[in-house]
């Protein structure tokens, strides 16, 4: 059976899914964008991947509008004024999300929300405001029926913030993923223990390190899609990714792997950015003619090509030998230690390269701790992180992430799944955020166990939409099924529990 | 160079008081409570090596002078010990100084609101309580106890000047219940409760509620929330026979308290001004 047939018959398949499906199936049919042999070869072998991003690609990765712009001065193009209330700003932000390209199709960040809108809500009665906000989320839910659509609030306490968060626990939906962008010194701490109340009913929000984004983005940054971070008013070009347990299949010791594959495949992964970069921008028509663009939505020069590498842990275990999981990476200092040698000698290799088309960035591109992809089952934990089933107590994983997040300016990012009597204590999670954060953290999901919205690796998924798609039949949102994938091939449900009486090393 | 025999610490607990806190559970304790769900708490080894020979792991061996010795390392945590051992003692041990605490809880200090001292009953470690907490708070960081009231703050009250706030078990009031729930009388209990509070270090009492026991149920909950009013959270607390020793499971029942009893206790308590009293 061809490939367009089986799309147009799997029966768990909507009619824009079915779309998407033949659309990359239509963009793999042209292969004028030609990498190396090389290239090829580690692609087939393995240890280095595209994330399905398609052959020629016709737009950056991932978009991220400057809505304040399009609140300023309208857009002439979808023939928008600045608007004058919140039903013209929710409207406006509405019909510009469905032409936001990504690669998902669906827009991957949808503002700041709560600082976009609050000078709107502040001129209506809270009642209205709320109830406005609530068909807005239910629009973007039904329309933009994707997890990797991701909203931001935070730093500051706003009424829309709040509206939002009730909202979230009220509606229990997937989509939009948020993310409170965290300051202790400017987050007050009642909201952020409200973010976590949220966090514990719903899978969201999750905890961005504010200061330290700020430091290496400036105040303009978005999270976008899992946990990308990117400049507003640009975005990201492309995200391929080293499988680096693969890539230590070849190499005789830690230091042969260190001294020659890890180069070799950095350099092919650079190669094959460069291309596409100078694709998507030199051949493709999005920087050329697109509204966003020509209007100043987006500016070009605030682009950034994303480094993507997961199975750290895995690459450390295989090189020193260690079959037992539970004593490998993240448990065992040397391994631990390892990771850490690996991940500076990408670090400064990627460092060393000249980027095409990363002006913002001083020509380079950024590390990215990737989330993993259903299809990595056990053998590549994602980005950087200890592997299910491999976690020690929070405390110990805590402290190796803090290791590892530093790398990661466009993103990375752990989960923590908590059991019922967390609810009754947000306050008890909140040092925990705050003392990560200041050790180095970068970013924090948590979860409770019995929700049905869960964070599966970076995206959330209701569990009883995964149970729809065992029954074959179809579910609204395109991620369930990676949800599906990632929970049988990955155990991505299994996270270790953080109970109340855990008793680490007694 | 002082030092205390710990039966574990748990790094992250979001149970022993408010926020996230390190709490150090310290062995041997000053009553015999009938429903003590970890009896292996309550008395220090004799070294009586009852427990050395079912060790699965071998963790378990004896001495030169016949001291049995612990060896984490090989220990899986089985509790074929705590089984086997007939004094309600465990041979999980640790005897820790000051510094080896202080050493433990460095790593969890950025992460926490402050430390709770628990047992068996931490307040026989008066003076070894007194150094830590003295360290913890030079960090910055909250001291609590939570102590079943037999010791006497009052007569020697120098642990609470470097202590944030006490959570007491107040577990009966009636002078005959208390011999045979605790085996000790309420007396000193009941003083701690009124010094505590007019000294400002009350940070909650808690109270376990049995099934078929109102009588006494009213009158401990009846005593306490007329006392302490809104000043400190009160706990309601629903027995469980889980880890009860098993003659005293005979006595006291195999029933979990319902949890629509124990909530008609909290709201007794909330109805005589214990405004914060709720069960857990």
């Amino acid at each position: 059976m061809s490939e367009a047939l089986k799309i147009i018959q799997d029966p768990t398949l909507t009619y824009r899914q079915q779309l998407v499906s033949l659309a990359r199936l239509g963009e793999s049919t042209d292969q004028s964008l030609r990498y190396s042999d090389a290239y090829y070869e580690a692609k087939r072998r393995g240890a280095l991947c595209d994330l399905n991003e398609g052959v020629m690609p016709y737009r950056p990765r991932y978009i991220c509008p400057d809505y304040d712009l399009l609140f300023q001065k309208g857009c002439e193009f979808l023939q928008l004024s600045p608007p004058q209330d919140l039903l013209e700003a929710l409207n406006a932000l509405e019909i510009f999300y469905c032409h936001v390209p990504s690669i998902t199709t669906y827009p991957v960040y949808l503002g700041d929300l709560d600082r976009l809108l609050e000078p709107f809500v502040l001129r209506e009665d809270r009642a209205f405001a709320k109830k406005a906000l609530r068909l807005f989320l239910r629009s973007i839910d039904r329309i933009l029926t994707d997890s990797f659509v991701h909203a931001d609030i935070g730093p500051e306490e706003t009424v829309t913030g709040r509206l939002l968060l009730e909202l979230t626990e009220e509606m229990q939906l997937a989509v939009p993923n948020l993310t409170l962008r965290y300051d202790p010194d400017v987050t007050p701490e009642d909201f952020a223990l409200a973010c976590i109340g949220c966090m514990l009913k719903t899978a969201k929000p999750s905890f961005a390190n504010h200061r330290m984004f700020v430091r290496e983005w400036g105040e303009k940054y978005a999270i976008a899609s899992c946990y990308n971070e990117l400049m507003i008013g640009g975005g990201g070009y492309t995200l391929p990714r080293m499988r680096l347990y693969e890539c230590s299949l070849d190499a005789k010791n830690p230091e042969d792997f260190i001294e020659n594959e890890l180069p070799k495949y950095i350099d092919l992964q650079l190669e094959y950015m460069d291309k596409r970069v100078r694709f998507i921008v030199g051949e493709s028509n999005f920087f050329k003619t697109n509204f966003l663009v020509t209007e100043g939505f987006v500016r070009r020069e605030n682009f950034i090509g994303m480094f993507g590498v997961v199975g750290l842990a895995e690459c450390c275990n295989h090189l020193l030998g260690i079959a037992d999981v539970k004593k490998g990476f993240g448990m065992d200092p040397e391994a631990t230690a390892l990771g850490v040698r690996i991940m500076k000698a990408i670090e400064s290799r990627v460092a060393a390269h000249t980027a095409p088309y990363c002006e913002a960035f001083g020509h380079h591109y950024r590390l990215h701790a990737q989330v993993g992809i259903e299809t990595d089952g056990m053998d590549d934990s994602p980005g950087t992180r200890i592997p299910i089933g491999a976690e020690p107590a929070m405390l110990e994983q805590l402290q190796v992430n803090e290791q590892f997040h530093p790398f990661f300016p466009t993103g990375t990012g752990d989960i923590f799944r908590f059991e019922e009597t967390w609810v009754k204590t947000p306050a008890a999670i909140l040092p925990i955020i705050k003392g990560s954060f200041s050790r180095g953290l970068r970013y924090f999901s948590g979860y409770l166990d019995n929700n049905d919205v869960v964070r599966v690796t970076g995206y959330l998924v209701k569990k009883s939409e995964i149970e729809k798609l065992r029954r074959k039949q179809q579910s609204l949102n395109q991620v369930t099924l990676f949800g599906m994938g990632a929970q049988d091939g990955g155990h991505a449900l299994d996270r270790r529990i953080q109970r109340h009486d855990e008793c680490p090393g007694e | 160079m002082m030092n205390a025999p710990v039966n574990k610490i748990i790094d992250f607990s979001n149970v022993d008081g408010p926020g996230n806190r390190t709490s150090i559970f310290f062995q041997g304790c000053s009553f015999d409570c009938m429903f003590c769900h970890n009896p292996e708490t309550i008395h220090l080894c004799r070294n009586c090596g009852a427990c050395v020979d079912g060790c699965p792991a071998r963790a378990l061996s004896r001495d030169a002078a016949g001291a049995v010795c612990w060896d984490p390392d090989k220990c899986v945590e089985c509790d074929q010990c705590i089984r086997a051992c007939p004094w309600d003692a465990s041979p999980r041990i640790r005897l820790m100084t000051v510094e080896e605490v202080m050493r433990r809880l460095r790593r969890t200090m950025p992460y926490i609101d402050g430390i709770t001292a628990s047992g068996g009953e931490c307040t026989l470690q008066n003076d070894f309580l007194i150094a830590l907490f003295t360290l913890v708070r030079q960090e910055g960081k909250s001291c609590l106890l939570d102590s079943n009231g037999s010791f006497d703050f009052e007569a020697d009250p120098r642990i609470l000047r470097v202590c944030d706030g006490v959570m007491l078990d107040v577990k009966a009031v009636s002078p005959a219940w208390s011999q045979l729930l605790i085996s000790a009388p309420p007396d000193l209990v009941l003083r701690n409760l009124d010094y505590l509070l007019s000294v400002d270090r009350l940070q909650e009492v808690r109270t376990v509620i049995f099934p078929h026991q109102d009588r006494e149920n009213e009158e401990t909950v009846r005593y306490v929330a007329s006392r302490i009013g809104s000043a400190c959270d009160y706990r309601i607390i629903r027995y469980r026979p889980f880890g009860v020793r098993e003659k005293y499971q005979r006595i006291l029942g195999e029933e979990t308290t319902p949890a629509a009893l124990a909530e008609q206790y909290a709201e007794l308590a909330r109805s005589l001004g214990a405004a914060k009293a709720y069960v857990v």
